[in-house]
């Protein structure tokens, strides 16, 4: 069964950390992507530029309004995802609490929905 | 023979029902339909060909032979179709998994996904009372004070997560376990305080819910026997419930423990509560409950409240303070303290409560009590009120509105 781990933190806080504490982050992701993929938990998996960058659209009567920013103003942003493969819920809970932001961000945990003949 | 066959869904419905959950593959929907499919069969059958020699034995009989009938069924219709892989658990016709008789074990896997922290609370409560102890939507929706269509919301809600998420129907392992155990025993009290201190309504005391948390609270202890906080929490609420019948008089009407009759307390159920305090303290040193258990313990050893251990009391909030430092237990040493030094010692520790407690009316009331203790007449009247205005439970509210008459009556 998959699932997605939607990681959420604070740019803001990102922004005030320094930049030995962003760097073992960063290793700590990298550490953590490795292990997921040696024991075959890893499907997929992308970091995410911060939401400045974000733009978000809506097509209405056939025209695409875009606005800038993301779809909601959060305390915490989507910064990356992994999906994995995972035998249940406690599974998935296990992996999630690993990630790195885990500890001052937060993860959401969705089941992957399965579609028939895709 | 109904209320033969009622009894029996009683006490059979948790263990069935916990065994169908797993031979169908974690499908508590499916189970329950088969459940109930079982005991449609005993209505019909046995007003016919009498009760047969082994009830129980019969229902779970039937009750797997409608879960194989169902897995075949859904086999032969539910072919895979192009690249769906099938659900190997709800497909797959295990034969030996039906003949295993784990029943103690069955149980415990219910309990702990009913009470997985991933479902909220209130589904976790609700879903352990429908499964494990049989109660109908409508009756955990009168306990609860809810509309009966949104509990059964919640239940519907609750197995379509399990469902979904795949919430595994198992016992968590060894490193997991101290942390879950201790979410499922949370739940068990809850259901117990909710009953033995029912936050609105008519009734003080909800003995059925209080029941019901023993009666899991008993289950729990004997299939972990080697863990020590079910021993006591368990300790804790038979020498809670060992007060139930002095905790309210004729009318139904509030006695705070001090004024109760203790020959009304049921030194049968202290008995197995203080064997429980000792054995919890003994295997696995101090937990939270074992320590409110042991000052329970100490209360229901006393002759009457002036005569009580009240040292030995102040001393084991200290130590439950040291774990758990909610405003609550801070109300109930403050209580303790005054009874120890005087009300106005107990006074002191209150008033730092405020911020935290403002709200609730328990808090309040301790005040008023302790103002009252202390002849500040004027300043208890206002206390009262402040509970008054708070206050959800008819029984409470009569009780302090007794206390507000009796000080407005005082000439003084």
């Amino acid at each position: 069964m998959q699932y997605i781990l939607l990681i959420y933190a604070s740019e803001a806080m990102q922004a005030k950390r320094s930049e030995a504490e962003n760097n073992a982050i960063f290793d700590g992701y990298m550490t953590y992507t490795e292990e997921i993929r040696k024991s075959g938990h890893l499907v997929a998996g992308e970091p995410l530029e911060d939401t400045r960058s974000a733009t978000t659209i809506r097509v209405k009567d056939g025209k695409t309004l875009r606005t800038d920013g993301p779809f909601a103003e959060t305390r915490e942003q989507l910064g990356g995802f992994y999906i994995v493969e995972a035998k249940d819920l406690d599974e998935a809970v296990a992996l999630a609490a690993r990630i790195p932001d885990a500890k001052d961000g937060c993860i959401e945990i969705r089941p992957v929905m399965k579609i028939p003949g895709m | 023979m109904r209320a033969t066959i009622a009894e029996l869904h009683r006490a059979e419905h948790g263990a069935i029902l916990a065994y169908l959950i797993r031979v169908l593959g974690g499908d508590f929907a499916l189970a329950e339909d088969v459940l109930q499919e079982a005991f449609a069969a005993a209505f019909e059958q046995w007003p016919v060909s009498g009760l047969p020699p082994a009830p129980g034995a019969w229902l779970r009989r039937t009750a797997r032979n409608k879960a194989i009938d169902r897995l075949r069924r859904r086999a032969r219709f539910e072919r895979p179709i192009g690249g769906l892989e099938p659900e190997p658990t709800t497909h797959q016709l295990e034969q030996d998994a039906f003949d295993q008789d784990e029943t103690g074990d069955d149980q415990l896997r219910l309990i702990f996904t009913c009470c997985n922290p991933a479902l909220s609370l209130e589904a976790q409560v609700a879903l352990t009372l429908h499964t494990l102890c049989g109660l109908t939507t409508d009756e955990i929706a009168r306990a609860f004070l809810i509309d009966p269509v949104a509990m059964a919301q919640r239940l519907v809600r609750a197995k379509n997560k399990i469902k979904v998420a795949r919430i595994p129907y198992r016992v968590p392992d060894r490193a997991e376990l101290p942390e879950r155990l201790h979410a499922v025993l949370a739940v068990v009290y809850l259901v117990f305080s909710e009953g033995y201190a029912a936050t609105r309504g008519d009734a003080l005391v909800r003995q059925d819910l209080t029941k019901q948390a023993i009666h899991i609270g008993s289950l729990i202890e004997r299939l972990l026997p080697e863990a020590s906080e079910p021993k006591a929490l368990l300790a804790l609420m038979l020498l809670h419930e060992a007060r139930r019948l002095a905790r309210t008089d004729e009318h139904g009407d509030l006695v705070l423990l001090e004024d109760q009759d203790r020959s009304l307390w049921d030194r049968e159920l202290i008995a197995l509560g203080i064997a429980r305090v000792k054995d919890a303290l003994r295997m696995g040193g101090a937990t939270s409950y074992g320590i409110q258990a042991a000052i329970a313990a100490l209360h229901a050893e006393a002759p009457s409240s002036a005569q009580t251990d009240w040292k030995q009391i102040d001393l084991l909030y200290h130590e439950l303070l040291k774990l758990d430092e909610a405003p609550i237990v801070h109300l109930n040493h403050a209580a303790a303290v005054a009874m120890l030094k005087g009300p106005e010692a107990g006074l002191a520790l209150l008033t730092r409560l405020t911020p935290e407690l403002g709200q609730y009316h328990l808090f309040h009331a301790a005040r008023a009590d302790l103002l009252r203790r202390a002849s500040r007449r004027s300043e208890a009247l206002a206390a009262y009120e402040a509970a008054l205005k708070l206050v959800q439970n008819e029984p409470e509210r009569r009780y302090l509105q007794r206390r507000v008459a009796e000080l407005q009556g005082r000439a003084d």
